[in-house]
C-alpha cells in the first residue's frame, strides 16, 4: 500500500484540499496544511499522494539534512563537508515527505545519542529524528488533534524557528528543520490546541461528497486502485506529470506575482470584516492568493484568486462565537461575497 | 445508571437471522480480511463469541496468526520498540516487532474495545489504512507490515457505551453476538467449507464488478443516509467474496443484495422512502420482472454444508441473470429502469436486514443522534490511570511513585561504558553494564486532574421557554474555554418523567453542539430523579480519575417524584430526599436558580445537596458560562 500510493490526480473532488497542498508545494513559507474533516475522506491518501508528485530537488551528498548546495553551510554536516576542502557532491533526490506516527519518541522526533555506536563503541554521536528527515521537505501527522502535548509543543518550538535545538545526553547540536506542517484528524475526535492550530496556515475542511455520481467514482476509482495499483497508478502518470509540471512552473513564477494595491486593500478589508486576530491572517492569504495564481499561471493576483483561498487562509483564525451556530466557513463565505459581490 | 432506563433494555432474542448474517459474515471475512477491514462483535462474552472466533481461525489459511490486543497495551507492544534483554546481551539494539505486525496476515482480536484509549484506536486504524505500521521509538525507525482482519469485541452494555467511531467505521461486518442463538452451528466447521473459502479466497481477485454494481451500492448507501464513502467501498468488497464463494466470476445482484445488507444495514441513518414496509415483505418489494433473485436468495441462505454441491448449479444459471450491461445502447430508458430496480433491490435487501433496535431509532428520527454520542466515549479512559500523562525525562534517583525509565536510563550510561571500565582497577571483575547513580532517568508525569463539568439542565415547561436557550449558550461558551484546558463537560436534560444523559463526558464541541441542538422542552419536573442521575454521572467521572462539578440549571419546581408520578408534594420530598444523597457523595455543585421569582426552597434544596446557591433571574449565558468558571477554578 505504502510502496504504491495513490495517485493525487486521481483524487475524486475535494478541491479545496489539494488546492491547497498545491500552495503549499509552491510556496512552502505558507506555514502547513491542516485538513480537518469527516472519516473516510481521503486526507491521508491525498498527502502521501503529493510524495510522488513533488519534483526532485538538489541536495548536497553527505548531508543527513539534504541541505541546498546552494545555500552556505547550516549544518554540522556541511559544514565538515566544506572543511574538508574537497567539492561536495550534489545529488537530486525526492522531496522527503516524512510521516510523524502517533506513537513517536521524543529520541525519536528531535534526534538522540546514536544507541548503537554507543553500546558499540562508545561513541557519543548524534543519530539524526524525524525533525532533520523532513527539512525542506514535508512533515505529515495524521490524528494531529491526538498527538500528544509534549510533541506538540516540541513541534510548535521546530516550526516557527526552522531549526532544532538538541540538547540532551551531553549532545549539543542544531540543525535546520525548515518543513511544510501537514496535519489531518477528525474534529469530532477532540479538538487541536488553539497555539498549533495558529501555526497552520491553510486549514481545509473535508467533507464527504454528498452527490451520487461522485461517490460512485470514488468508490470505483478506489477498487480499481486496490485491485492492480501499479496499472491504475502508470493510467494516471499522464496526469500526475502534468501536474508536477504545473507546480515547477508555478515556483518559477511565483516570484514574479503582482499583488496590485487593490487586491491588497481587498485582503485587509476583508480580515477586518471578520476580525481575525492579528496580521497573520492578511499575510496568508495573500501568499496563498499568490500561489493559486502562479499555479494558474496568472502574473497577478485577482479576485477569483482571493475567493479561492479566502476561506482556507481565514476560517481557522476567526474568534469563536460559540452562539453564533453558522461555522466559521459560513462565516469567511458571507463575508466574501459582501466584499465581493456574487 | 438510571437515565438510560427511560430508553428501556432492549432484550437481545436469539434469531435465526442473526445467525445467518455470523455465518455470512464468517465466511466474508476469512476470505478477504484486509479488503473488509474486519468486524465489531457487540455484545456480552459468550460461548457464541468464542464459537464465531474459533470458527474464523479455522476457516483462516493455515498458520496465519490471530493476536490477541490486551484493552490496556502500551505503545511499545502495540508499535513495537526496543528488546531491551536482547539489545543488552549483544551489545547493540536489538528490534521486537509490536503486536500489530505480529497480527500480519491473520487477525487482531481487540478486547473491550469500548473502553479502549483513542491512542491505541489512532494506532489500529492507521494500521488498517495503511497496511503497515511505521515505527519511531526508542531510537529505532522501521515500518513493519501489518495486513490483517481487526475483530473488534465490543461489550458496551449501554447505546453510549461502543467501540471508538474511528475503528467502526473501518470494518465493514456488525455482528450483534448476542443475537445468535446458541445451537452448536458455530462449533464444528465442516472442511468443505474450510475447501469453499480457500478456493474463493484463490479466485477473489478474479472476480469483477459491473458499474451497474458499483452504481447501486453506493445508491444503496446513499439511500439509507451513510455518510462515509468506505462503507460502499466494503460493501462491493463483500459482494465480490460472496460472488467469489459462489464460484462466480461475476458479482451479480444477488450477490450485492446480500452485501448490502451485511454491510450497509447496520450503518442506515435513515429508513430509505418506501423501505418502512419492506422488512415485512421484503419479496413484494422485488422487480416483478425478475423471478430469479427469489429463488437464488434462498440459496444463499442456506446452511452452510449443503452450499458447495449448490455452486456449479448456480454457476449454470448464471449466464441467464447477468443484469443490463449487454442490451443495446439505444435502449436507455430500459436501462436506468434496470439500474433503478437493481437499486431498489439492494435497498430492500439491506432494509430488510436493519437491526431491530436500529429501526425503531430510526422510526422515531433519532437514529443520528445516538450515533453522535455513540462516538468517542473511550476517551474518558486514557486518563483512568492516576498518574497522569507522562511527559518525558528526567534526571533523577527513582523513589517511591517514579518510575525508572529503563532506555533513557541506559542511553545515558551507555557513552561512558568504555570509560568507566577502563578506570577500574586493572583486576576487578568486570561487570557487562557500569552504571552509576547519575544515569538514573525517571518518568516524569503530568500530573493534572481533568475537570469535568456536569450541566444538569431543567427542560420542563416551566423553565423551557427561557432557559433552555442559555444554558445551551454556557455549555457552548464553557466549552470553548474547556478544549484549551483539555477539560470535559456533560449534560443531563430532565423533563416528563425522566432525566436524560444526553451529551456523555466529552470535550468535542462538534458533538456538543448536535447534541444541543437536538434538545427539546416542555413536559413536568423530576427533579429528584435528576438529582439521583447527576450523583450517579459524578461518582463515575470522579472513579475515573476526574473532578466533577455539577451545574443545575433548574427553578427548583419539583412536580414528578421519583416513582414518576405527578404530585408537587411527593415530589418535593423525593427532591429533598435526592439532594441529601447527593451531599453525602461529596461532589462540588452549583445551584443556579433560574426562577423569574426565586425561592426560598430552591434556596434549601440547594443547601440541602452542599450546593453554592446564586439566583440568577436575568442571566445571559455570558454570565452563567463566567459563574460556574469560577465555581470550578475555586477549588
Amino acid at each position: 500500500m505504502a510502496q504504491h500510493p495513490f495517485p493525487f490526480s486521481a483524487i475524486v473532488a475535494q478541491d479545496e484540499m489539494k488546492l491547497a497542498i498545491l500552495i503549499a508545494a509552491v510556496e512552502p513559507a505558507i506555514g502547513g496544511v491542516l485538513a480537518f474533516g469527516d472519516r473516510g475522506t481521503g486526507k491521508s491518501t491525498a498527502i502521501r499522494a503529493l510524495a510522488a508528485l513533488l519534483p526532485k530537488m538538489r541536495a548536497t551528498a553527505g548531508c543527513r539534512y539534504a541541505c541546498d548546495p546552494e545555500s552556505p553551510p547550516a549544518c554540522s554536516d556541511c559544514g565538515r563537508l566544506k572543511a574538508g576542502g574537497s567539492a561536495t557532491k550534489v545529488v537530486t533526490i525526492a522531496p522527503p515527505v516524512v510521516d510523524l506516527p502517533l506513537g513517536a519518541t521524543e529520541d525519536r522526533v528531535v534526534g538522540a545519542l546514536d544507541l548503537e555506536r554507543a553500546l558499540a563503541d562508545g561513541v557519543k554521536a548524534f543519530e539524526p529524528g524525524l525533525l532533520a528527515r523532513a527539512n525542506r521537505g514535508f512533515l505529515y501527522v495524521d490524528e494531529v488533534n491526538l498527538l500528544e502535548d509534549h510533541l506538540v509543543d516540541l513541534l510548535i518550538d521546530v516550526a516557527a524557528s526552522g531549526e532544532n535545538v538538541v540538547e540532551r545526553e551531553g549532545l549539543s547540536i542544531r540543525h535546520p528543520a525548515r518543513f511544510v506542517l501537514v496535519g489531518s484528524g477528525n474534529p469530532e475526535e477532540g479538538e487541536l490546541r488553539p497555539q498549533l492550530l495558529d501555526r497552520f496556515g491553510l486549514s481545509v475542511e473535508v467533507k464527504t461528497p454528498n452527490d451520487l455520481p461522485t461517490r460512485v467514482d470514488v468508490v470505483r476509482r478506489r477498487d480499481a486502485f486496490e485491485r492492480d495499483p501499479p496499472a491504475f497508478i502508470a493510467r494516471w502518470k499522464k496526469e500526475d506529470d502534468r501536474l508536477r509540471r504545473r507546480i515547477v512552473k508555478a515556483r518559477e513564477l511565483l516570484p514574479d506575482v503582482e499583488v496590485s494595491d487593490a487586491a491588497l486593500e481587498r485582503t485587509a478589508r476583508l480580515c477586518m470584516a471578520l476580525g481575525t486576530d492579528g496580521l497573520r491572517g492578511e499575510l496568508t492569504l495573500m501568499r496563498a492568493a499568490r500561489a493559486a495564481a502562479a499555479l494558474d499561471g496568472d502574473a497577478q493576483v485577482d479576485d477569483s484568486h482571493l475567493k479561492r483561498v479566502a476561506a482556507p487562509a481565514l476560517r481557522h483564525r476567526l474568534r469563536r462565537n460559540p452562539l453564533d451556530d453558522a461555522g466559521s466557513s459560513v462565516r469567511v463565505e458571507r463575508a466574501v461575497a459582501e466584499l465581493f459581490g456574487p | 445508571m438510571s437515565p438510560q432506563a427511560a430508553a428501556g433494555p432492549d432484550v437481545p432474542r436469539p434469531s435465526a437471522e442473526a445467525m445467518k448474517l455470523a455465518l455470512d459474515a464468517l465466511r466474508v471475512l476469512a476470505v478477504d480480511p484486509q479488503g473488509l477491514g474486519g468486524a465489531v462483535l457487540r455484545g456480552s462474552p459468550s460461548p457464541v463469541r468464542d464459537a464465531w472466533i474459533r470458527a474464523l481461525q479455522s476457516l483462516m489459511p493455515a498458520g496465519s496468526p490471530m493476536r490477541r490486543l490486551p484493552l490496556h497495551v502500551s505503545d511499545e507492544r502495540l508499535l513495537g520498540g526496543l528488546d531491551l534483554a536482547a539489545s543488552l546481551s549483544a551489545g547493540r539494539p536489538i528490534a521486537q516487532s509490536g503486536v500489530l505486525a505480529a497480527a500480519d496476515g491473520g487477525v487482531l482480536v481487540c478486547a473491550m474495545a469500548e473502553r479502549m484509549a483513542p491512542a491505541t484506536v489512532a494506532h489500529v486504524a492507521a494500521a488498517l489504512d495503511r497496511g503497515e505500521v511505521a515505527v519511531q521509538r526508542d531510537g529505532l525507525s522501521r515500518v513493519d507490515t501489518a495486513r490483517f482482519g481487526c475483530i473488534v469485541l465490543d461489550e458496551g452494555a449501554q447505546p453510549e457505551e461502543a467501540a471508538a467511531a474511528a475503528l467502526r467505521d473501518r470494518l465493514g461486518l456488525h455482528i450483534p453476538i448476542d443475537e445468535v442463538p446458541n445451537d452448536g452451528t458455530l462449533d464444528t466447521v465442516p472442511p468443505a467449507q474450510i475447501d469453499r473459502v480457500q478456493r474463493a479466497r484463490h479466485a477473489l481477485p478474479n472476480v469483477a464488478a459491473s458499474d451497474d454494481i458499483v452504481q447501486a451500492l453506493c445508491a444503496a448507501a446513499d439511500a439509507l443516509g451513510i455518510v462515509s464513502v468506505r462503507a460502499a467501498m466494503q460493501a462491493l468488497r463483500a459482494a465480490r467474496a460472496l460472488a467469489a464463494l459462489d464460484g462466480h466470476n461475476d458479482v451479480t445482484e444477488r450477490h450485492a443484495a446480500r452485501a448490502a445488507a451485511l454491510v450497509l444495514a447496520h450503518r442506515a441513518t435513515l429508513l430509505p422512502a418506501g423501505a418502512s414496509a419492506a422488512e415485512d415483505a421484503a419479496a413484494p418489494e422485488l422487480p416483478a420482472e425478475k423471478p430469479p433473485p427469489q429463488a437464488p436468495e434462498q440459496a444463499s441462505e442456506q446452511s452452510p454444508e449443503q452450499s458447495p454441491e449448490r455452486s456449479p448449479e448456480q454457476t449454470a444459471e448464471q449466464p441467464v441473470e447477468p443484469p443490463p450491461s449487454q442490451p443495446p445502447a439505444d435502449d436507455a430508458a430500459a436501462l436506468s429502469q434496470a439500474m433503478d430496480a437493481m437499486q431498489d433491490v439492494l435497498i430492500a435487501a439491506a432494509a430488510a436486514a436493519i437491526p431491530p433496535g436500529l429501526l425503531a431509532l430510526l422510526r422515531a428520527g433519532r437514529a443520528a443522534r445516538s450515533k453522535a454520542a455513540a462516538g468517542g466515549r473511550s476517551g474518558a479512559w486514557q486518563q483512568a490511570s492516576g498518574r497522569g500523562r507522562p511527559a518525558g525525562v528526567r534526571a533523577a534517583a527513582p523513589s517511591a511513585g517514579q518510575r525508572l525509565h529503563l532506555i533513557e536510563t541506559l542511553r545515558a550510561a551507555a557513552p561512558w561504558q568504555r570509560l568507566r571500565r577502563e578506570a577500574m582497577p586493572a583486576n576487578a571483575p568486570k561487570p557487562r553494564l557500569a552504571i552509576r547513580a547519575s544515569d538514573f532517568r525517571v518518568i516524569r508525569y503530568r500530573q493534572r486532574r481533568t475537570s469535568t463539568t456536569l450541566f444538569v439542565v431543567d427542560a420542563s415547561g416551566s423553565a423551557a421557554l427561557n432557559r433552555l436557550a442559555e444554558a445551551k449558550g454556557a455549555v457552548e461558551l464553557l466549552l470553548a474555554d474547556c478544549y484549551v484546558r483539555r477539560d470535559r463537560v456533560a449534560l443531563i436534560a430532565f423533563r416528563g418523567a425522566v432525566a436524560e444523559l444526553l451529551l456523555p463526558p466529552t470535550r468535542s464541541l462538534v458533538r456538543a453542539k448536535r447534541s444541543l441542538a437536538g434538545l427539546p422542552g416542555g413536559g413536568g419536573t423530576p427533579l429528584a430523579h435528576a438529582i439521583d442521575a447527576a450523583g450517579a454521572l459524578a461518582d463515575a467521572v470522579a472513579r475515573r480519575g476526574e473532578t466533577p462539578t455539577a451545574v443545575f440549571l433548574t427553578d427548583g419546581r419539583a412536580n414528578i417524584a421519583l416513582d414518576g408520578t405527578p404530585g408537587r408534594a411527593k415530589a418535593a420530598d423525593d427532591a429533598t430526599a435526592a439532594a441529601r444523597r447527593f451531599c453525602a457523595l461529596g461532589h462540588d455543585a452549583l445551584w443556579l436558580d433560574t426562577a423569574p421569582q426565586p425561592q426560598a426552597a430552591a434556596h434549601e434544596l440547594a443547601l440541602a445537596m452542599g450546593a453554592r446557591y446564586v439566583a440568577l433571574p436575568y442571566a445571559a449565558a455570558a454570565d452563567m458560562s463566567r459563574l460556574v468558571r469560577a465555581a470550578t477554578a475555586s477549588r
